[in-house]
């Protein structure tokens, strides 16, 4: 019997209850969340169960949501049942000032570089990674770009010189 | 340590292993990556990549672009086969935003997707013979990707870089040289491949060079996140054209190669199988195109009027076509709300699009899944303990593009 989003919902709320929440299905993809202390337990389950077997991360990104007080920071990961074929989205808050989250490295190689560049983009700390530094962009670098709070530059500025460039 | 050997300077650190810095501009990496190898003689004893150097910031500029004016970022990912990324980004758009194509487009999509899935694929595979030293392969096959960009380029215009396609269908229907093209590719390309083929495959100095290196297996493989042709080598047969089928791909007839070992040899055998499954796709797509007749051999988009944009001679004598018109060039359409996350079968494996939408006129989050960004990681682990020859021709083998590994 295929795997399906109503059997993945029951088992998690049969194994963590109320501290999972806030299913719905975006476009048929199950999506979730959970609180961040918890993000490797349900990760483990997920990949350990003999019936949801997520044992692929296809993807681990950061989002900011600076209106979001207290849990402004997300991380989505999308997870692959590939027997099943079946996908789902599982995210962590956590707040900015505080943004520790615990690696998934020991359960998915694959996260390594993931956190590193959700690191490098967010900020996001991930407890217990082997070697969390910037990735893409320059280690001398003192913020994390893709928060909201850095606006790309106004394409109707005026006060720069950029006759060099053409554009002047 | 006797007199023969060489003095070392005074208070210099004794070390046994050699570091070697390969790249981040070296001829053998093909695309600005650095690798900081630490070598006893000419083994690796560790490596670490560093990547980066061509960083963009896709991900920022597209929330500040309209989806139309993200084509154009997605072309300069996999820059060997941009018509993929294009077309993975219309789709995501598209379900988005739950366009339904016409069969038609679907098709012709196919046949420019597979095409320019045979072009990366042989880029690599040739590239692979090139670090091998057998350049003659390279320079032949280059012949038979241009004819490839000369199909891009009667579809539209631009051969490298294509912002092929737009969201709904194509730009303009494919004319009758873009078909003669394309049939003179189908008439010739067969051979060509065969010869190639030839060359390689059972090729005693090229098998030797290639067998049982980079080798990696299917759990380590899946583990690390690996996608495309890398992953089918290990053994494991997920393809997403099959897995989830997109742009009517459960049409069409065709077997997934798969490998054992995962080694180099694999990995080029894998492509080159795929090579021939992409051909025969082409040709079955090629066929049901040309069924469509009368008005439906002149469908070549879906109706999105508010993202599709009217044909001039509209825009000029009818009012909601200046209205889409104007709206759609300064991008004031708005998106609706959302969170999608849709995927292709790109050249290297599986390309991702992670849009999350607010309803304003801009995503207010635009993450792209690339393959290969997520399997460099295994370098260190596939060369560990080899040559560094063997070194060279795993990272060519892997098939990393510099432009969607630093996106």
């Amino acid at each position: 019997m295929a795997l399906t989003n109503e059997t993945i919902k029951a088992r998690l709320t049969e194994k963590f209850g109320e501290q999972v929440s806030g299913f719905t299905e975006p476009y048929g993809m199950l999506t979730f969340e959970a609180q961040k202390e918890l993000n490797l337990k349900v990760l483990n389950f997920l990949y350990d169960d003999e019936e949801l077997k997520f044992r692929f991360m296809t993807d681990m990104t950061g989002v900011h949501y600076p209106d979001n007080k207290g849990k402004e920071l997300a991380v989505v990961y999308h997870l692959h049942n590939m027997t099943d074929n079946i996908r789902i989205r599982f995210k962590v808050f956590t707040d900015i000032n505080q943004p520790d989250v615990y690696t998934a490295t020991g359960l998915f190689s694959a996260a390594n570089w993931m956190e590193r560049e959700t690191y490098d983009f967010f900020g996001v700390n991930f407890v217990g990674h082997p070697n969390l530094k910037r990735i893409l962009n320059v280690e001398e670098m003192d913020y994390f770009p893709l928060r909201k709070e850095f606006p790309l530059e106004d394409q109707t500025r005026i006060d720069k010189d950029d006759e060099m460039f053409g554009r002047g | 340590m006797s007199e023969h050997h060489i003095k070392l300077p005074e208070g210099s650190i004794e070390k046994t292993t050699t570091t070697l810095n390969l790249g981040p501009t070296h001829p053998a990496t093909h695309g600005v990556m650095q690798n900081i190898l630490e070598l006893d003689g000419e083994r690796i004893v560790s490596t670490e990549q560093t990547i980066g150097y061509i960083h963009r910031a896709f991900e920022k500029l597209a929330e500040r672009r309209p989806l139309a004016q993200i084509t154009t970022l997605t072309d300069r990912l996999n820059y060997c086969s941009s018509p993929l990324n294009n077309m993975g980004w219309h789709l995501t758009c598209e379900k988005l935003l739950g366009v339904k194509t016409p069969k038609r487009v679907d098709y012709l999509r196919v046949i420019i997707m597979e095409l320019s899935r045979i072009s990366d694929h042989l880029i690599c595979n040739s590239i692979v013979g090139v670090d091998a030293g057998a350049y003659t392969g390279f320079l032949y096959v280059m012949q038979y990707r241009e004819l490839i960009y000369e199909i891009y380029e009667e579809v539209c215009g631009a051969r490298l870089t294509t912002n092929i396609g737009r969201i709904g269908g194509f730009e303009r229907n494919f004319n009758d040289i873009a078909f003669q093209k394309l049939e003179k590719f189908l008439r010739e390309y067969p051979k060509v491949l065969k010869e190639f083929e030839n060359l390689f495959q059972r090729n005693r100095i090229f098998m030797e060079r290639t067998m049982g290196t980079g080798a990696i297996s299917a759990e380590r493989a899946l583990n690390y996140g690996f996608t495309g042709p890398n992953l089918r080598a290990a053994g494991v047969d997920y393809d997403v054209r099959v897995h989830s089928p997109y742009s009517s791909y459960e049409d069409f007839q065709f077997n997934i190669p798969v490998g054992t070992t995962g080694d180099n040899y694999d990995r080029w055998l894998v492509r080159e199988k795929e090579m021939w499954e992409s051909l025969s796709i082409i040709e079955q797509a090629y066929q049901k195109v040309q069924e469509f007749k009368g008005a439906e051999a002149d469908v070549y988009h879906a109706d999105v009027p508010e993202y599709y944009l009217p044909p001039k001679v509209d825009v000029y004598t009818k009012m909601e076509a200046l209205i889409y018109h104007f709206k759609i060039i300064m991008g004031e359409t708005e998106i609706p709300a959302g969170e999608v996350y849709n995927s292709i079968e790109a050249g290297n494996g599986e390309l991702g699009f992670y849009l999350i939408s607010d309803g304003g006129r801009t995503p207010y989050r635009l993450h792209f899944r690339r393959p290969c960004f997520v399997y460099y990681q295994a370098y260190e682990e596939l060369i560990k303990g080899s040559m560094l020859s063997d070194a060279i021709m795993t990272m060519s083998s892997l098939n990393l593009i510099a432009g969607e590994l630093d996106a």
